[in-house]
């Protein structure tokens, strides 16, 4: 166990220094020097030129990837281009509520999902099935945003039940739940329909396994078949797969904090690029990525517990 | 050759018993053939603006409204369809051809060709899709050129692992064996005997992704990446029309179920392909 752990996670070091060079890159092609950017085209040369100096761009690329990578270990991840305050507690700002948003959406979902995935596979092929399996395709279908729209319409302009924007006050727990509903609703809804559909066919799968039949024909009777056979085994799989939902949330939860003018780390993404505030979006990409890195890394263990025959 | 035509004729039997896929189908050549012949199924432009009938709400001459230009809104959905058509089309097709491409040489080759091809697609996989295109699309700017280019590099690495995984099984077998004992070539080989076998399941995937191509495109424009307005997107318009929700929801509402329709209608397309071509990819 110890060997297969300490494996994956060497595995994780590569593709985190990979991403992060990606980004790297990436962000030292984009049009227009940060320097002169950041100061506007009015700017003295000198003025760029001393901004140029502040923020080591003047150095090699070499030495700059050196110094950011440095910077990173001791989690440092640079300053803004445009307010000269530390990336990282804007980062720490924001953090919270797009975790906030997200944990509650997938409870929503899971709570939502898999009772219905459930109810789905026991009624095959009945009304009740094919209700619940096209919910979960127009749920695969929808753009996240636009079910916020429509949740928006619905609950904050026509029936005034919910706000629809920011993500008041933190301190207020009250206030901050009434403005979680509507966005975590929408995150939650999508996600629904993908546990849904996949608590449906593993549930299928389950039932036809030989520990069922042999359940069934020593006389137990069908909830107890159910929820002590059927269910376990097939949560096995739905739960190992959480962390790959939240992964796939990520680019929803974006779009979810824009269209409630929400805080959060994709509002702050958004923002630094179309500000082109080039220090901020790297260290906002570094740290979605790293999230993803983790949650996979933390999939991989979770298989290792679940079932000890996954060794690499 | 009897064998075979039996064979296509039970694709075709597949195909056609099943209703859902059918009503799929037919959705998707509505859309892209309503996009396509725009000119023919309305004469308002998607473009010239007139001011003093902003904001018009649906009926009349105008069937779904217009926008705070005055603009036709339902004319705006059918040539916005073409971005999102084109650049399916063509993500698709770069990302699938690209992906493959980088699968059929590393599962070929093996060692470390292998090891550095599939780090590449793994570290690339590490990236949310959105935020791949997203970054991608900040280099090079706006333009549905760029906007194929970025979509295409997001879909390529679930390419790079089918056709990894499916190489990696088809080298060891006796026919590829035989044909490089009569002398064929690795280029013959590759192209000749395993993408051949293969074919089937980058279609089936193409058909998966499209769906998934048409999300992506529609959230960044949305965002306000890509195609730059006054040329419609679905994505766009929604973005366009979310100060208005209050007064003129139409705005929002219209282009956002073409996005639904469109989605699920590839959604169904993609699982008809599986369950035709190949049914044991069924999830």
């Amino acid at each position: 166990m110890t060997r297969y752990l300490v494996g994956r996670m060497l595995l994780a070091v590569p593709i985190f220094l990979g991403v992060v060079t990606i980004v790297f890159v990436v962000v030292r092609i984009l049009p227009g020097d940060p320097a002169q950017v950041a100061l506007g085209d009015y700017a003295s040369r000198d003025a760029v030129e001393a901004l140029r100096q502040r923020l080591g761009l003047d150095r090699p690329i070499p030495f700059q990837y050196g110094s950011y990578l440095a910077g990173l270990v001791r989690g440092d991840l640079g300053t803004s281009l445009i307010t000269g305050a530390p990336v990282r507690d804007e980062i720490a700002h924001n953090l919270p509520y797009t975790l906030q948003l997200t944990v509650l959406a997938m409870i929503v979902g899971a709570l939502i999902g898999v009772p219905v995935g459930v109810v789905n596979a026991l009624t095959r092929n009945r009304l009740p099935d094919s209700i619940g399996r096209v919910l979960s395709l127009l749920g695969l279908s929808v753009p996240a945003y636009y079910l916020g729209i429509l949740l928006i319409l619905l609950f904050a302009i026509e029936l005034r039940a919910l706000p629809a924007v920011g993500a008041g006050d933190l301190t207020d727990l009250a206030d901050s739940v009434r403005h979680l509903i509507l966005p975590a609703g929408t995150l939650g809804l999508v996600m629904a329909a993908a546990v849904a559909r996949f608590t449906r066919s593993t549930v299928l799968n389950t039932l036809g396994q030989d520990f069922v039949r042999t359940a069934r024909a020593k006389g137990l009777p069908a909830p107890a078949v159910m929820a002590r056979h059927t269910l376990r085994a097939a949560l096995i799989p739905i739960v190992s797969l959480a962390g790959l939902w939240s992964i796939a949330l990520i680019g929803d939860s974006v779009t979810t904090e824009i269209v409630f003018a929400r805080p959060g780390l994709g509002s702050m993404m958004v923002g630094t690029m179309l500000q082109r505030d080039y220090t901020s979006l790297q260290s906002v990409m570094v740290v979605y990525t790293a999230f993803v890195v983790l949650i996979n890394l933390a999939t991989d263990v979770a298989y290792g517990f679940i079932d000890p025959r996954i060794r690499y | 050759m009897g064998g075979a035509r039996t064979q296509r004729q039970k694709m075709w039997a597949t195909l056609f018993r099943n209703r859902v896929s059918v009503a799929g189908i037919a959705l998707a050549i509505g859309i892209a053939a309503g996009s396509g012949a725009a000119p023919l199924v309305t004469s308002w432009s998607p473009v010239v603006q007139d001011p003093i009938h902003r904001l018009r709400p649906p009926g009349g001459r105008h069937l779904l409204g217009q926008d705070t230009f005055g603009r036709d809104v339902f004319a705006r959905i059918l040539y916005g369809g073409r971005v999102s058509l084109l650049v399916g089309v063509g993500a698709v097709a770069l990302g699938g051809t690209v992906g493959t491409a980088l699968g059929l040489t590393a599962g070929y080759y093996g060692g470390r060709t292998e090891t550095l091809l599939m780090r590449f697609v793994d570290i690339l996989m590490a990236f949310p899709s959105l935020l791949l295109g997203l970054i991608v699309l900040a280099v090079l700017g706006p333009g549905l050129g760029k906007m194929i280019f970025a979509i295409g590099i997001v879909l390529s690495p679930p390419f790079a692992r089918i056709a990894h995984g499916t190489t990696l099984s088809l080298v060891r077998q006796e026919f590829v064996d035989a044909a490089r004992a009569v002398g064929a070539g690795a280029w013959r080989i590759l192209a000749g005997h395993i993408l051949r076998n293969i074919l089937g399941e980058l279609v089936v995937l193409s058909g998966l992704l499209a769906a998934g191509e048409i999300r992506i495109e529609a959230s960044l424009s949305f965002i306000g990446l890509g195609v730059s307005p006054p040329t419609p997107t679905w994505g766009n318009m929604i973005r366009e029309g979310t100060p208005y929700l209050i007064d003129s929801p139409w705005l929002s509402v219209a282009p956002g179920i073409a996005i639904l329709l469109a989605v699920l209608a590839f959604n169904l397309v993609g699982d008809a392909l599986r369950d035709v071509i190949d049914p044991r990819l069924r999830v």
